[in-house]
């Protein structure tokens, strides 16, 4: 596959996620959707880290932040460092089965989530209801089937 | 060729600054972007870049719904259309009786006020908006409309639909702006009980259905039933519109503050369609706009006046 069919490639799942981010839900799927977006990140820079980088992560963060973020740059700084993360362990966690795979994910969930909840705190919107943290959970279950539906885009794997 | 260093053979080390820098660099630009939209003024029109850009992602996310509601319309058949209309004839006899009333409420009012002529329409313009996007989670509550700054809509601008207070105008994009609810966590809105005009907050709860009202004391006289309506302070709704029902009150004997519930009068979870008002600030039931919360300059802010040299 050419350079420029991946990066054609990552860049239309990137905006078909914030798509099924941003579609409006009833109040209690909403609670329980997973951040594709920030699935879709992390799939592309464990699996692929030399072709989405930091700027796939950076910028999709700022894309959260215009539809969702109170303060502009918050989902970046924490979508750009659970990429960091993401790229740095790689090679770490592409070798793990699927299961210890969304181990991982659970935690680099819970730890985008604390950062922004931390922002949020500094920034004056303090917002501590525990349904903010039940993405991480279901983000974490269904990484497995986001492994397999990605695997389909990225054909040369 | 590389989109935005997309490139497959690039090693992750070695070549170009490594990831480290990369994402000390992105993270210092992101803080410099939550500084300034704390804090500066440029940030604005970047924020109107922004909100412009996702107003085709909004719509067409939107398209689906709309889509179905258009075709559904369209074959309506004549008896629905029929009972519809008779129900809308009922509602507006209804309605014409009540302005009757109104008029001469308000002639009246204006006596007593002593005002010589009748006072203006509190309401100077509204114009209709349709939601184009719905958020509705326990952290936000806020939908978008697709009326912006290229209608004349603009930041903290009152929105309502038919039946009470829906929430105010937080962004705004050229084609788009985002409204925040009154159920949303950050949202406050001063309101006071009709029955006995006192005041408070009523905070949302984040549930579509629910306001609460956390700071009235044990022994405030409000029970279930009771009618809020913005009370007029806080600079954005003027005071008298209808904004939620008390209900529930729960008093503990241990505890300084009655845990009042109310709920919201509009339909916060299924409107279609809102309005956006706009009032005539002569009205003294309009809101009075707050002065700006500057912080206090460290130097006096105009320069002390020059003493003329003399002639010498």
């Amino acid at each position: 596959m050419s350079d420029r069919h991946l990066g054609v490639t990552i860049y239309l799942t990137a905006i078909i996620a914030l798509v099924l981010t941003v579609l409006p839900l009833p109040t209690w799927f909403a609670i329980v959707r997973p951040q594709f977006l920030v699935l879709t990140v992390l799939y592309w820079s464990t699996m692929r880290p030399r072709s989405g980088g930091l700027f796939l992560g950076w910028s999709s963060g700022l894309a959260l932040d215009v539809f969702q973020g109170p303060l502009l740059g918050e989902h970046a700084l924490a979508l750009a460092f659970t990429t960091y993360l993401a790229i740095r362990l790689n090679l770490l966690v592409r070798a793990k089965p699927l299961f210890e795979q969304s181990l991982f994910v659970f935690a680099a969930l819970m730890g985008y989530e604390f950062l922004l909840w931390v922002i949020d705190g500094w920034s004056g919107h303090p917002l501590s209801t525990p349904a903010r943290w039940v993405h991480t959970l279901t983000g974490g279950l269904i990484w497995p089937l986001v492994v397999g539906v990605m695997g389909r885009f990225d054909d040369s794997r | 060729m590389a989109v935005f260093g997309t490139e497959v053979d690039r090693p992750l080390y070695g070549r170009g600054p490594s990831p480290g820098l990369r994402f000390t660099i992105y993270a210092l630009l992101s803080v410099v972007l939550m500084y300034y939209d704390q804090h500066g003024q440029w940030e604005q029109r970047l924020r109107f870049a922004l909100q412009a850009a996702a107003y085709p992602v909004q719509v067409a996310v939107n398209s689906p719904s709309s889509a179905w509601r258009t075709l559904t319309s369209r074959f309506e058949g004549q008896a629905e259309l029929r009972a519809e209309n008779e129900l809308l004839r009922a509602r507006e006899r209804e309605l014409e009786l009540q302005v009757m009333r109104a008029s001469a409420l308000e002639q009246e009012n204006a006596e007593l006020r002593q005002l010589r002529d009748g006072l203006p329409p509190l309401i100077k313009s509204w114009q209709l908006a349709e939601v184009i996007n719905v958020e509705t989670n326990p952290l936000r509550q806020r939908i978008v409309i697709n009326k912006g700054t290229r209608d004349g809509v603009h930041v903290n601008q009152a929105v309502v639909d038919g039946s009470g207070v829906l929430g105010q105008v937080a962004r705004v994009g050229p084609w788009s702006a985002e409204v925040i609810l009154v159920t949303d966590p950050e949202h406050a809105i001063p309101v006071a009980v009709v029955r006995n005009a006192l005041r408070s907050i009523a905070i949302g709860s984040g549930n579509s259905g629910e306001l609460l009202l956390p700071y009235l004391a044990v022994n405030s006289d409000v029970k279930g039933g009771d009618l809020l309506v913005s009370s007029g302070l806080g600079g954005v709704f003027p005071a008298g519109l209808p904004v939620a029902r008390i209900s529930g009150v729960r008093r503990e004997s241990n505890q300084l503050l009655a845990q009042v519930r109310a709920q919201p009068l509009a339909h916060v979870d299924h409107d279609r369609e809102v309005i956006l008002l706009q009032f005539e600030p002569s009205h003294p039931d309009a809101p009075a706009p707050n002065p700006p919360i500057a912080p206090v300059p460290a130097a006096p802010a105009k320069p002390p006046p020059k003493i003329p040299d003399g002639e010498q």
